[in-house]
């Protein structure tokens, strides 16, 4: 199997002063290369926890995570920055643009960490294109729709070209109807381009098109549905 | 990310906030400015001090009566009242020995006072000096019309006077075509003979404002001292610049024996005219670290602004940075950025700063010319690199903790920070 995300008994925990908070327990599974992940659960189950130990943002406690081939639970700060800025594209619920920046600067600053200078606006620019806005490049945020925001934030998660997309709660700032077509794009990126997509949400009919949903409960894995289980329950 | 990369986005970021970045950099202008500005003027007045002091001549010795260990508060001072022996003409004539001093080329004896010169109801009161033909070689003077006091106006006790240009002027209304009027000195009528050329201000007040009679005449009739052929100074002219150490030591040497004094309790002092220039530049070099020190502490407070808004910014933008390193921006990425931004706030500052600290040194200088002074502040290049060096590395050490607080940030909490 090519696994994307390899997960051993992932475990994270917080102190509180002197209680212990363990907002991930023992948490296990794979992730194959291009698969379509819902992580659900309800609040305070450790969705968000889990995002930012599969994104490099964070360790873990204790366990083992491998990222397309890497080990990361043992890497240094700045080696967890370089494995972020290649192999993770970040979506967040509250689009997070820097508004000095147009949007052409916003999507390029991932390539401008990367070192890269040849080709950097070409490759945004085609970014820019692939979420459909090919005629706001020199916008800035504030000039932008919050639908509009989020296709930047997608084409900036994506120009990279990670290993995974990891998106927290992605529609979460926007209405229905707006929050549908972000899906959709993410959905056809998924499709066109392989790129595997983790989902944070708690949106049932989003879980509902993704052909994976792992379910957390108190930090421990509750659930895990496969695109075959749900077949067989149909 | 490269280091361009980095000053294009730093200036970015200062020009999203113009006003605060205004201020900030207003901080630094006004300290460089000050530091600028004070140095310029205290290197002025060593400039226009030491000039003055050269303009006396470079080989000049005098000597004072009276043991001093500074200067016995210039020449006319007469001796403090103890027992100290005068110096007299026959002192002036042993010091003319070519063997026992071989350094020394010429030698002027002075008697001053001061007295009230008067012609046709005009007053005006001034240095009056007695002096000998040698004096004008030694002080350098040069004549503006007539000639100097000569030998035959020293035998004849001549009532003959030179005239210092604002002498003139004060009396006369002008200082050309006053040779051969007779003026009143003390009640007692002087043929004038010469007026000298106009020099400007000196470090013994000004040398234009002063008549010179012959030193016989204002001994006789003039300047009364206490013992006979008494004189208060005695200038002495060096074979050359390198022969004044060793002038300096066959002078006293001279002295000590005339006066019997044992050595080290002199009752005389010879000062040089590099000792005037050494003392004057410590006391210049002084004032101008002063002046630029205080500069210097408002340079500081300026630091401490940059310091101040670049962690009001850090805070202020925690979830950029928490961004920028979900993005993939390292430690080092994020200090640089800061850093930039710090360092260039103080560069931009040092810069305008030093232009208006130039204009400022600039006006100082007008108005001081305008007023008749004559003093031109200096910016030197020293002062430039200084405030400009100094100014980065305030924003950079300024810069320094706040940019390690925002590179040292969680990602984590810092995308969480509202
Ligand atoms: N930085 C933290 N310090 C202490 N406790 C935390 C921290 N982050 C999360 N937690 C705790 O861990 C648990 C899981 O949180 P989180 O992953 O944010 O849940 P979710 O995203 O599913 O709502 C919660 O009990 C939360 O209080
Ligand atoms: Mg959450």
């Amino acid at each position: 199997m090519d696994w994307v995300i390899e997960a051993h008994n992932l475990t994270k925990t917080y102190m509180m002063g002197e209680f212990e908070v363990q907002a991930l327990r023992n948490v296990s599974f794979n992730i194959e290369r291009g698969e379509m992940v819902s992580i659900m659960g309800p609040s305070g189950s450790g969705k968000s926890t889990m995002m930012n130990t599969l994104g490099c943002l964070d360790r873990p406690t204790s366990g083992e995570y491998i990222l397309d081939g890497e080990s990361v639970s043992e890497m240094n700060d700045d080696q967890l920055a370089s494995v972020r800025n290649r192999k993770v594209g970040f979506v967040f619920q509250s689009f997070n643009l820097l508004s000095r920046l147009t949007a052409l600067g916003n999507v390029e600053l991932p390539l401008r960490y990367a070192g890269i200078t040849e080709g950097r606006r070409e490759r945004a620019q085609a970014a820019l294109e692939a979420v459909g806005l090919k005629d706001r490049m020199t916008h800035r945020p504030y000039e932008l729709s919050g639908g509009q925001q989020q296709r930047v934030a997608v084409a900036r998660s994506l120009v990279n070209n990670p290993a995974i997309i990891m998106a927290d709660e992605p529609t979460g700032n926007l209405d229905s109807k707006v929050g549908k077509e972000i899906m959709n794009l993410l959905l056809a990126l998924n499709k066109e381009r392989g790129t595997t997509l983790i989902i944070v949400t708690h949106d049932p009919n989003i879980a509902e098109q993704t052909q994976r949903v792992i379910r957390l409960r108190d930090g421990e894995l509750d659930l895990d549905v496969t695109a075959e289980d749900k077949g067989r329950k149909k | 990310m490269s280091f361009t990369q980095a000053i294009f986005e730093a200036l970015e970021s200062l020009n999203g906030n113009k006003m605060r970045s205004g201020l900030t950099v207003l901080g630094i202008v006004i300290g460089v400015a000050a530091v600028i500005a004070m140095l310029a003027v205290g290197n002025g007045a060593q400039a226009s001090i030491t000039g003055s002091i050269s303009s006396i001549g470079t080989n000049l010795l005098f000597v004072f009566s009276g043991s001093a260990d500074g200067p016995p508060g210039g020449p006319g001072s007469g001796r403090s009242g103890n027992n100290d022996r005068p110096l007299t003409l026959s002192d002036a004539d042993a010091l003319k020995d070519p063997f026992a001093a071989p350094s020394v080329e010429l030698v002027a004896p002075a008697i001053q006072g001061n007295g009230t010169l008067t012609f046709a109801g005009e007053n005006s009161t001034t240095t009056i000096s007695g002096v000998t033909p040698d004096y004008a070689i030694v002080r350098n003077m040069e004549l503006a019309e007539g000639e100097f006091i000569n030998q035959e106006h020293i035998l004849g006790r001549m009532s003959v006077v030179i005239l210092g240009p604002e002498s003139a002027i004060a009396i006369f209304g002008h200082a050309d075509g006053v040779v051969g009027e007779t003026i009143r000195i003390e009640g007692q009528p002087f043929r004038v003979i010469g007026v000298t050329v106009a020099k400007g201000g000196g470090a013994f007040g000004s040398e234009d404002n002063a008549a010179y009679i012959p030193f016989t005449t204002a001994q006789a009739r003039l300047i009364k001292r206490g013992v006979r052929d008494e004189v208060d100074v005695i200038f002495i002219q060096a074979v050359s610049a390198e022969a004044v150490p060793s002038a300096s030591e066959e002078v006293s040497n001279i002295i000590r024996q005339r006066h019997r004094t044992p050595i080290g309790i002199d009752d005389f002092t010879v000062f040089t005219q590099q000792d005037f220039l050494s003392t004057f530049a410590t006391i210049t070099g002084v004032l101008t670290i002063f002046l630029g020190g205080i500069a210097g502490i408002s340079l500081l407070v300026g630091g401490i602004g940059i310091m101040n808004i670049m962690l009001v910014s850090v805070t202020e933008r925690t979830r950029e940075i928490g961004l920028r390193k979900a993005l993939g921006a390292r430690k080092k990425d994020i200090l640089l950025q800061f850093l930039t931004e710090s360092s260039l706030l103080s560069l931009i500052g040092g810069v305008i700063g030093i232009m208006f600290g130039w204009l400022i040194a600039f006006v100082v200088g007008k108005v001081a010319t305008a007023t008749g002074n004559n003093f031109t502040p200096i910016v030197g290049t020293d002062a430039i690199i200084l405030s400009t060096s100094f100014s980065a590395i305030i924003g950079l050490f300024f810069g320094i903790y706040p940019a390690s607080r925002a590179a040292n940030l969680e990602p984590v909490e810092a995308l969480r920070y509202e």
